[in-house]
């Protein structure tokens, strides 16, 4: 058996059934969260009944990318060995303009930069061929 | 159905707590915790005809726990018996679920049981250290992809959104962990009985996520803790005296805490405190459920014992020490004693109401506030123990 190498990449997610449409919009460059048919609630990531109606059936839809830091943790305990060069790292909740969350990281900050209340877009990290991840930066960044 | 009073807790079983290597697994705690519950209270495995169990983590999928241990223990012709999980609120849902049957009948000895086993012997062979990827198997979905892990995590979003809604501090947070720590620093019990701790200390100690420093998080600890819950005129004639159950109440609200920053505690807190018929002004000593210190300081603020946002500000000079006007988590808590969930709060009320507290023994403790909370503020349990009926 080939000895495993120490530099163990991060966890790529696996494009299960339900989130297939999130990743092919990720892939194109679209932010995609579930609307709910029956009142119209957005959620991430994807489940399979509305919380707020109950309904079951829901479509995928683009949303602006646009939001805030609703809040953030910085992480500084290794969990997963992909994350040993980056430790202490910044996870951080966006509330989108259209009013779901989303968990992702803020690029371009070090973690103690980073503020409750910061305007943040989205931009797309590409992991593998089929695989690209929505990150934030500061909004008017480049 | 007026329950004030109506049932008691007769026995407490505590095993030793933490590095404690004595069983192989939870069950063989939730037995040793049952027989020295049993003990405790001047009763036989015999009398048992209720058995209620709050698997931990260690207990696995174990869909039938409580069948488990009833066939562990050789327990027979059982009227009553549940597995029960609801996370740090199940201690104390398991106390109403016996003393609700008990007084509906249907079962006269019960006892509650929590028992887990995370922590390992050192292996002697260290060659079996994982490193590959197929280890971290649980780091599937998209959060782990953002490098989002465990528990801690998702509670220090909640906390950093008090932070900043507040202007609530790590001095605030620290304030709660050296007054814990001075409370175990005078209970023999405690994990960290041996381990003084100054704020210095506190903020001294390493991030695990932040806003929280290790020592706002719980301890790990092996052990099992179980009570004995019977009616109040049965436990009149039992070996110690009865720990009265005035008050019983929950609340799950349900929802996103990180937006609300509430826990169930209002809504449970309404339903006891009515039964009871008491106020805080009743209450002599809180026991709070404490995964985190941050969680203290909502349930301060829940309670109504400040204002919402203002829970930092009421800690912050020391008031639930021992050297304080509120005594809080007077064994130490989970963050200083030991992590049994729920039971950890129950047993302290028990000990308190009892007069049994020896150095931490509160002056005057003929009512005890106790919660439970599990997830994250998603679920809550409410006890108000008495001396007298």
């Amino acid at each position: 058996m080939p000895e495993i190498s120490k530099q163990i990449a991060k966890p790529i997610p696996s494009i299960t059934p339900d989130m297939r449409e999130f990743y092919e919009g990720a892939k194109a460059g679209r932010l995609m969260v579930q609307k709910c048919d029956g009142c119209g609630a957005l959620r991430f990531p994807a489940y399979e009944i509305c919380a707020k109606c109950n309904s079951i059936k829901s479509k995928w839809v683009q949303v602006s990318g646009r939001g805030e830091v609703y809040s953030f943790n910085i992480m500084h305990q290794l969990y997963h060995p992909g994350f040993a060069s980056e430790v202490p790292y910044a996870v951080v909740v966006v509330e989108l303009e259209e009013g779901c969350k989303f968990v992702s990281n803020l690029l371009g900050l070090k973690p103690h930069q980073i503020k409750c209340g910061m305007p943040v877009e989205v931009v797309f990290e590409k992991l593998s061929e089929d695989v690209s991840l929505p990150k934030f930066r500061l909004r008017g960044a480049n | 159905m007026d329950l004030r009073a109506k049932c008691a807790i007769a026995g407490l079983g505590q095993t030793r707590m933490g590095k404690n290597f004595d069983h192989p697994g939870p069950i063989g705690f939730a037995a040793e915790a049952v027989n020295l519950a049993l003990e405790d209270a001047g009763l036989k495995r015999t009398d048992l005809d209720g058995l209620l169990v709050n698997p931990g983590l260690t207990w696995g999928d174990n869909a039938m726990a409580s069948f488990s241990l009833q066939q562990a223990m050789g327990l027979s012709n059982l009227r009553l018996t549940a597995t029960m999980n609801l996370g740090g609120a199940t201690a104390a849902a398991m106390i109403m679920h016996a003393a609700q049957s008990i007084a509906a009948g249907m079962a006269e000895v019960v006892a509650c049981v929590f028992s887990d086993a995370p922590l390992r012997p050192p292996a002697p062979d260290k060659s079996k250290g994982s490193g590959s990827a197929a280890a971290y198997g649980f780091a599937r979905g998209v959060n782990a992809a953002y490098g989002l892990f465990g528990v801690n995590a998702h509670y220090a979003f909640v906390a950093q959104r008090h932070m900043h809604l507040y202007g609530t501090t790590n001095e605030h947070l620290g304030a709660i962990a050296v007054a814990e720590r001075q409370w175990a620093n005078l209970n023999p019990e405690a994990q960290f009985h041996d381990t003084p701790m100054s704020m210095a200390d506190y903020n001294a100690s390493r991030w695990v996520v932040e806003p929280f420093h290790l020592y706002d998080c719980c301890l790990v600890s092996n052990g099992g803790l179980a009570v004995i819950v019977t009616s109040a005129e049965r436990a009149k004639d039992l070996k110690r005296p009865p720990v009265y159950i005035l008050g019983m109440g929950q609340g799950h609200p349900g929802g996103d805490p990180m937006e609300t920053l509430v826990s169930g505690a209002p809504m449970a807190k309404k339903t006891a405190f009515k039964m009871a018929n008491v106020t805080l002004d009743d209450v002599d000593f809180c026991e709070f459920y404490d995964c985190y210190t941050f969680t203290v300081l909502v349930t301060l603020e829940d309670y109504g014992y400040c204002k919402k946002g203002e829970g930092g500000a009421f800690v912050a000079d020391g008031k639930i020490g021992p050297a304080g006007s509120l005594p809080v988590n007077t064994g130490g808590g989970q963050l200083s004693s030991f992590y049994m969930w729920g039971m950890t709060p129950v047993s302290e009320g028990i000990v308190q109401i009892r007069g049994d507290g020896g150095r931490r023994q509160v002056p005057k403790h003929e009512v005890g506030l106790v919660s439970g909370n599990g997830g994250i503020l998603s679920t809550h349990s409410t006890l108000v123990l008495g001396s007298h009926p």
